[in-house]
């Protein structure tokens, strides 16, 4: 017998991944959460049919939306991050100890329990400095003023519980909420596939029209639709060039991330950067 | 099975689709086979029951065996003693309730902001309206109800009256005392029409304001498809025991089509079985949502979501709690430019802005997150674009001087002349904003320099204005 996973990334475009066993499944308020055994991925999580993060790659993801900011701005000690659940990007951050506060939002509350059984990475929640908060983003935001010096949207697609983390009105209470240092990193999907592009298109025709610098960079992660995913930099007035020697001397031990990577990253393929002149003003 | 589990149209349409019946009959479309795109587009199984009057599924003009089972069951969810089912909106039903009760040159009592549909049917009919000054909450600009020391003056100087016309809830949520005026108008052998557009949630929901059978009124209008989830342009009008529902019915037959959509006619029926058996859940959920809403908004500043604190007893004798209307002029924005942002910059749309308030719809059929996108939008809007409230428009209601009535006056000879030039002529026409639809001019009545004021500043803000024939709104007809 045979046990495969499979996602559409579009309509006639399948994803499959063979598995050895389902390991965890229930739905929760928001949304229908699995989390499976794979052969070659380690375990994986599953968010209403989507892939959220496997064992064996989720260091791409969650060290690009992590050090990207921290090499830009060493002196980042108070941070929000929304969304998250599978601890991947706390896990990430804890490394720094210049960093004094991490508050965690995330609606789901099940998510969060669900990882800390099957995911090692979400044991970083336990970390004193992590304070964890079971809300709306939006919501959680909106009365927050000049608080942050970093806010990290590690979101799910925007479409379902992820929805409102890719309106005008979120990121412009993000920016309400981040002091002038401030900035602002999210998960923006891809330029691929049409269905992810548009949404590409609108986030970052919206951070435009909010954040008085948004650049986007690019990174590979092998379990997401086309391979070839963006991140987003918004700030009010930092640019992404990394402090390379600062930031070495940290020794922070990372897989993908390095600084020569990161002056890399910014630098688009020709039809990304079409794509977001489309929408700049 | 609970007798409000049935739905008899849906059953038989259901039936009907099964049988495979062949058609000779229009709809020309055929279940859809003769128009592929727009099958594709509305799906097969709405095309296939896209169908004509016939024996087992009745007529809706003449109703006797499953229309009539509906409309039955329609009634006793509703505690009426007869429903009808309505196709052409509530406007439809508003008319049908004003033609039922008054005849060429008798005098129907109503406030004066009614929806034009009210007034529509005094030129169908030829009624005169007496106005009763529905009050203004000067600080919100917004007209409120007819108190009862008004209707009473009303009824005192008009005993001849046939009716009285309630808007009840308004488009704002503000109810009168229904139960008061109903006792007045019967007293002095007068009806009683309400027009509940807004008001279907009054049967269902708990600790709502009275509804209009309740209350004892005669006639109500009740707008299912606004917040009871039927299709667009369904609507229902209710009958207590003392209407001539066969009298009403030929009243809705000189302008009702003879070729009702069961589309629309299956949306009431199931609607309505949704709305007996599960309506207070539907409401309390509802509530539930526009009350974080409100507290929410209200945290905000600058923005002035009013409820249960603007009722008076009088011109606000109650508030309909699930109606989110929001006072934006505090912050110096006009609702309608709050509207316009909403939808242009955040792609949120609402039901209406104003001159000085906005009004979000709240329903069953929404999620907290999306709640959260409006509170959050709110935010977003007062944070970028809050000005002084110096020099927005502030307007008192202005006493209608009505010279003929709107029969007269639509059919009478015009001229038109430049907007400017019409100060002191009887307006020929409707001018208003819509939504919310309430005639700002109707015709008949005396063109002032404070309306002309008020339109060039609604048209400055950018509301929607319609009625004239100009539509461009630089041209007024007038009575000649």
């Amino acid at each position: 017998m045979e046990l495969w996973f499979s996602e559409k990334h579009t309509e006639n475009i399948q994803f499959q991944i063979k598995l050895e066993k389902q390991l965890f499944s229930g739905e929760s308020d928001f949304q229908r959460i699995d989390v499976f055994q794979t052969i070659d991925f380690g375990k994986m999580l599953v968010l209403d049919g989507v892939i959220m993060t496997t064992e064996r790659d989720e260091f791409i993801y969650h060290e690009m939306i992590t050090h990207v900011p921290m090499a830009v701005n060493p002196d980042i000690k108070k941070i929000l991050v929304i969304g998250a659940g599978d601890g991947g990007t706390v896990n990430q951050l804890i490394k720094y100890d210049s960093i004094e506060r991490i508050d965690v939002v995330e609606i789901d509350k099940m998510v969060v329990d669900v990882c800390r059984e099957f995911f090692p990475m979400a044991s970083s929640f336990d970390d004193e400095r992590v304070h964890l908060f079971y809300a709306d983003g939006l919501r959680f935001i909106r009365t927050v003023q000049n608080e942050y010096d970093l806010i990290i949207v590690d979101s799910t697609d925007p479409f379902g519980p992820g929805e409102g983390l890719f309106t005008k009105e979120f990121y412009g209470n993000c920016y309400k909420a981040l002091n002038a240092d401030g900035i602002l990193v999210n998960q923006h999907e891809s330029p691929f596939y049409e269905g992810d592009a548009m949404a590409m298109r609108r986030a970052h025709q919206r951070i435009c029209s909010v954040f008085e610098v948004a650049k986007v960079y690019q990174l590979h992660i092998p379990t997401y639709p086309s391979g070839h995913w963006l991140f987003g930099f918004a700030s009010k007035k930092h640019l992404p060039e990394p402090h390379a020697e600062r930031w070495n001397m940290l020794g922070i031990q990372t897989k993908y991330y390095n600084t020569n990577l990161h002056k890399g990253c910014f630098m688009l393929p020709t039809y990304v950067t079409d794509m977001l002149k489309s929408v700049e003003k | 099975m609970v007798e409000q589990e049935r739905m008899p149209i849906y059953e038989a349409l259901k039936e009907y689709r099964n049988n495979r019946i062949v058609s000779f009959d229009v709809p020309g479309h055929k279940q859809g086979r003769a128009n592929t795109k727009l099958t594709e587009f509305l799906g097969k199984d709405c095309m296939s029951v896209d169908v004509n009057s016939m024996k087992p599924l009745d007529n809706l003009c003449h109703p006797t065996s499953v229309i009539k089972e509906a409309m039955d069951l329609a009634a006793k969810a509703f505690g009426a003693s007869h429903a009808f089912f309505m196709v052409n909106g509530t406007s439809s039903a508003v008319q049908a309730m004003v033609m039922s009760v008054c005849k060429m040159g008798e005098k129907i009592i109503m406030p004066r902001n009614v929806h034009r549909s009210a007034i529509n049917a005094l030129i169908l009919s030829g009624a005169q309206p007496i106005y009763v000054d529905p009050k203004m909450n000067a600080d919100l600009g917004i007209s409120l109800g007819m108190t009862v020391e008004g209707v009473r003056q009303a009824i005192e100087q008009h005993p001849d009256a046939k009716a009285v016309f309630v808007n009840n809830p308004t488009y704002y949520g503000i109810c009168s005392n229904l139960r008061e005026i109903v006792k007045m108008a019967h007293e002095a052998h007068m009806q009683v029409l309400v027009d509940e557009a807004h008001g279907t949630h009054f049967y269902f929901g708990e600790n709502m304001p009275v509804n209009a059978m309740a209350a004892g009124a005669d006639f109500a209008a009740v707008s299912i498809h606004k917040t009871g989830g039927s299709l667009t342009q369904s609507s229902l009008l209710l009958l207590n025991d003392n209407v001539n529902q066969d009298y009403v019915r030929q009243i809705i037959n000189l302008t009702q089509t003879t070729s009702a959509s069961y589309l629309l006619m299956s949306s009431l029926d199931i609607a309505r079985s949704n709305l007996a058996l599960n309506g207070k859940a539907i409401f309390a959920k509802a509530t539930q949502f526009v009350e974080y809403a409100r507290d929410e908004i209200n945290k905000i500043g600058g923005y002035y979501a009013f409820a249960n604190d603007i009722v008076d007893k009088d011109a606000v004798y109650a508030f309909d709690i699930t109606k989110l209307s929001i006072h934006t002029r505090r912050m110096g924005l006009a609702g309608i430019e709050v509207y316009d942002l909403l939808r242009d910059d955040f792609g949120i749309q609402i039901e209406f802005g104003d001159i000085g308030n906005i009004l979000a719809i709240i329903s069953v059929g929404d999620r907290m997150q999306d709640i959260e996108r409006l509170i959050a939008a709110l935010a977003e809007i007062k944070r970028l674009y809050e000005k002084s409230p110096v020099g927005l428009y502030d307007h008192e209601y202005i006493e209608p001087e009505v010279v003929l009535t709107p029969q007269k006056a639509f059919y009478a000879n015009k001229v038109s002349l430049p907007i400017q030039q019409t100060e002191g002529c009887v307006c020929g026409e409707f001018v208003m904003c819509y939504p919310p639809g309430i005639p700002i001019l109707a015709p008949g009545e005396r063109i002032t320099k404070d309306i002309l004021d008020y339109i060039c500043f609604a048209k400055d803000k950018g509301c929607l204005i319609t009625g004239p024939l100009d539509v461009d709104i630089e041209y007024l007809s007038v009575v000649e």
